[in-house]
This record gives structure tokens, C-alpha cells and sequence, in this order.
């Protein structure tokens, strides 16, 4: 007989405690910028215009690329190798390693994306188009900028890294994905530090926006700040963001040998599939998503704090994902539930990775941040917990869970504890 | 386009290719490449961005041609010659 997932017991693994984290959010650059602006109700979408779709809006990110990339080097790059590039240095950072004497053929860059290529295939063929097609203009650079494993490929390149470099595509899970897959591959030996998280660069793609617009699932608004509202009976889609969010993650041990800050520590995650639609959500794998999560935490969802949802703002979405969240929290649950992307739009790839850091500094100030641009509460999406429009605080946030989810239904979960010796 | 046209054409590309180089002081008769840094891509793109803006063709085999400034120079006036001046 087959074994099961449910049959089989890992070993004990070695425990896995985030050390560091570099960022770039349509609402900052870096994780305090970007928490102060959650508290403080900040939002960063913009009006915004892109080729052949026209007058749109977008969550932009203005970090500064030259603080660690030359202008040759942004100019021969993508956005989001240079997101990359820029978040995975402030990780680095940030987590005050050092990484001079760092070896670098034991570091492994982790980063999910949504999608990529598509930009810098837009523009050739738009270039292409002004040549008569004439593909003997098609740039040399095509390749190396569309591989699926750029971002952390070209992360890899500007910092010397030589250890394992995996770019995963996993929709808008992607973030999460990153994060998981550094894990693994630091309780596998196969790496001392991974660099983990998500990047996006899909504000560049006339595609991204198009298709969700014929999918009758782009945001539209007077005032850009309003117009990403999920759980708003007035909500009408997404909007799309640029971003990035990477992690250093560590194993435990070496955390502490090196008397490390801890951020929290990676006690649970899960990654699964619904298997029964390429765009809508499937609340029975969400909601078993979520509970494979908890079950490898060793928790029950009464003792979740906080629970940072998906919700991107469209109709049904939103309504699945509350769906999703009724199966797993019942009235006696403490939860608080809120949502980044009615901040910062939707980050795309590095939206799991991003709404997760937002949420950090709870377990430090023990304030949930809201989910704003909640006017009117949409009845379908009422559940116990929902933190609208003004941050809660709460008497002490324990537990963390991120959800993530993507098309061709990728949903990704993890699970974080407050780190306390 | 005269030689001072050309001349003046590449710097523009090269200003492009090379955005963190300072091209005041190049000395034409040395390499580009002892002057400043420019990998093979870097190259191709001074191939592609001729082939783009002047319709200028510069086959694999006269690549070597285009080491240093006077040499490009030389080597474009022919091709260019006719092309007016921007």
C-alpha cells in the first residue's frame, strides 16, 4: 500500500528562525518605513499608465536600485533582478551577518515569482513592431532576461553567491513558496544561510493588467488610495504592485552562535493544489492548506493571533477565502484576521513574503494592523476577528499565520512563532 | 555623415552601453576596453544599437574592427558616409 502523507513522520528537523529581511513596498523600503505606514493607514497606489491599456493604477516602489547595482548593470538587468538585488543586500544587512567572511558557496537565494519574461518580451516585440519585425534588432539580451531563473540568478551574480540559486514560479503563492523552499533546503544541509521570499516586476506588463481587466477583475477608483478594498461590498479587483521581500533564514543553531536577532521562527507551513479550476479558489484545499500548516506547527487554530489573509479584492475571491477561513476558525477563536493588499495593492510574487513582514513587528508591539478601505463590510465576507479600517491591539501576539494564494489554484501557508529563548 | 559625425554618433551609443563611464577624456587611438569596461555583450549592443539607428550592418567577421574609436571610426565612414547628418 501506498504511504500517505498523513502515514509518514518526518525526522526531527532542525528549527528554522528568520534573522534578517530586506524590502521594497509600494509603501516603503524598508521593514520599518513599510510597518509605520500599515499603523499609520499609508497607502502606495498610484495613478498609473501603461502601453496599450492606457490610464490605470498601480502600487509603484521607489527604492533606490543604484545603492547596490551600477546604471550598466540596471540597464542590462530586469526589474526584478534589481528588486532582487535590492532586497536580498538589505537582508543581508539587516541581519548584521558577516558576510565578508561569509562563505559563499554555502548560501542559497530562494525567490518566488508570479510570472517572468513577459516584460521584456513586451518590449521586444513592441520594438520589433517599430523595425517592421525585422528580427535582426531582437536583442542579444532576450535570453539571459527572460530564464525563468533571473531574479535570483541575477541576485546570485551581484553578490558573489555560489551556492544554489532557485527562482520558483508559484503564481501569488510565490512568496510563501520562497520562504518554504529556503527552509528545506537549510534542514537538508544544503545551504548555512538562505536568502528566501518573492519578487515582482509585473507593473511592467501591459499583459498583467489586461488580462485581469478582461477577466472583469482590475480595480478601478477615482482615488487610487480606495481603490484596493477587499471585504468592501464596493470592491471591483485587483490592483497591481511591484515589490520585493527577502528573508534571511537561518538554522537555529547558528542563529544563536552568532547571537542573532530573531524575528520569529518558521514552525509550520504547507503547500497544496485544488486541482478543479484555473483561476477560482477552491475553500476546501484552502482551508486544508491552512490546517496542514497548523497541524506541522503543533498548533490548534485557537492559538493563532493574527492571521494575515490573501484577499486580493475581487468578488468572489475574497468570499472564498473568508469561506475558506470559516471551516478553520470557529466563534472560541482568538484570530485576528487582516489584509496588506488593501494597503499596497498586490505585490504579485512577493506578496506572501511582503504581507508577512508587515505583520512581524506585532510580536514586538502586539498591534494588529488593519485592514483599511472597509466602508461598507460585505455580509458574504463577515467573519469573527476582522480587523477593519483601525489597528487592534491585542494583548500578545504568539502566532502568526500568512496565507498565499495563486492560479491554477497554488495555495501556500506558513506559520510563524514569536522566538523566545 | 563626416568622421566628427561618427565620432560624435558612437559616443552617443556608447553613453548608452556605458552609462557610468565619463567619455571626456577617450583617447581615440586606444581600446575601449583598456579605457573602460566593456564585456562582449557590451559590444554586441554597439552592433545592435548601429543596426537599429542607422541601419548600419556589421558582420561577425569586422567585429575586431570596432576596438577603439579610431579604428570604428575608419572602419564606419564607407558605411556611413552617405547617411545625413542627425
Amino acid at each position: 500500500m501506498a504511504l500517505t502523507h498523513h502515514q509518514y513522520s518526518p525526522p526531527k528537523l532542525p528549527r528554522i528562525v528568520l534573522t534578517g529581511i530586506g524590502l521594497t513596498s509600494p509603501n516603503g523600503n524598508d521593514l520599518a518605513t513599510h510597518r509605520a505606514a500599515l499603523l499609520n493607514k499609508q497607502s502606495g497606489v498610484q495613478d498609473y499608465e501603461i502601453r496599450y491599456v492606457g490610464k490605470t493604477l498601480a502600487g509603484i516602489c521607489d527604492y533606490d536600485a543604484l545603492k547596490y547595482q551600477n546604471r550598466r548593470e540596471v540597464r542590462r538587468g530586469t526589474r526584478a533582478g534589481s528588486v532582487a538585488i535590492y532586497s536580498c543586500n538589505e537582508a543581508v544587512v539587516n541581519s548584521q551577518i558577516d558576510w565578508e567572511n561569509m562563505d559563499k558557496s554555502r548560501v542559497g537565494i530562494y525567490l518566488g515569482v508570479t510570472e517572468h519574461g513577459n516584460v521584456e518580451t513586451e518590449n521586444e516585440v513592441y520594438e520589433l513592431s517599430q523595425f517592421d519585425y525585422d528580427v535582426s534588432v531582437w536583442n542579444h539580451f532576450h535570453n539571459p532576461r527572460t530564464v525563468a531563473n533571473n531574479p535570483a540568478g541575477e541576485a546570485a551574480l551581484n553578490m558573489g553567491i555560489t551556492g544554489p540559486h532557485y527562482t520558483l514560479g508559484a503564481a501569488c503563492a510565490a512568496g510563501n513558496n520562497g520562504l518554504i523552499q529556503g527552509a528545506q533546503m537549510l534542514q537538508l544541509g544544503q545551504c548555512d544561510l538562505a536568502l528566501a521570499g518573492g519578487v515582482s516586476e509585473s507593473i511592467h506588463t501591459f499583459g498583467i493588467f489586461a488580462s485581469f481587466k478582461s477577466q472583469g477583475a482590475l480595480a478601478e477608483h477615482s482615488d487610487p488610495v480606495k481603490a484596493s478594498r477587499p471585504f468592501d461590498v464596493d470592491r471591483n479587483g485587483i490592483v497591481v504592485s511591484e515589490g520585493g521581500c527577502v528573508y534571511t533564514l537561518e538554522r537555529l543553531d547558528d542563529a544563536l552562535a552568532r547571537g542573532a536577532h530573531i524575528y520569529g521562527e518558521l514552525v509550520g507551513h504547507s503547500i497544496n493544489t485544488d486541482a478543479t479550476d484555473f483561476v477560482l479558489p477552491n475553500p476546501e484545499r484552502q482551508s486544508q492548506c491552512i490546517n496542514i500548516a497548523l497541524k506541522m506547527a503543533g498548533i490548534t487554530p485557537a492559538d493563532v493571533d493574527i492571521l494575515s489573509t490573501h484577499a486580493t479584492g475581487t468578488l468572489s475571491g475574497d468570499i472564498q477565502e473568508v469561506s475558506a477561513l470559516r471551516k478553520v476558525f470557529d466563534a472560541n477563536c482568538k484570530v485576528s484576521i487582516n489584509n496588506t493588499k488593501s494597503f499596497i495593492g498586490h505585490c504579485m510574487g512577493a506578496a506572501g513574503a511582503l504581507e508577512l513582514a508587515g505583520n512581524l513587528g506585532s510580536f514586538e508591539d502586539n498591534i494588529c494592523h488593519p485592514t483599511i478601505n472597509v466602508d461598507t463590510l460585505d455580509e458574504e465576507c463577515a467573519i469573527p476577528g476582522l480587523v477593519l479600517n483601525d489597528a487592534k491591539q491585542l494583548e500578545n501576539v504568539e502566532y502568526i499565520v500568512n496565507n498565499s494564494f495563486g492560479m491554477l489554484g497554488i495555495n501556500s501557508t506558513v506559520v510563524i512563532r514569536k522566538y523566545s529563548s | 555623415m563626416t568622421p566628427a559625425e561618427i565620432r560624435a554618433a558612437i559616443i552617443e551609443i556608447l553613453e548608452t552601453i556605458a552609462p557610468d563611464e565619463d567619455l571626456s577624456n577617450l583617447d581615440d587611438a586606444k581600446e575601449f576596453r583598456d579605457q573602460m569596461e566593456l564585456d562582449s555583450m557590451d559590444f554586441l549592443d554597439i552592433v545592435m544599437e548601429l543596426r537599429k539607428r542607422y541601419r548600419v550592418q556589421v558582420p561577425e567577421e569586422d567585429y575586431a574592427n570596432l576596438v577603439s574609436m579610431q579604428s570604428t571610426v575608419s572602419y564606419l565612414e564607407p558605411k556611413m558616409a552617405d547617411l545625413p547628418a542627425e
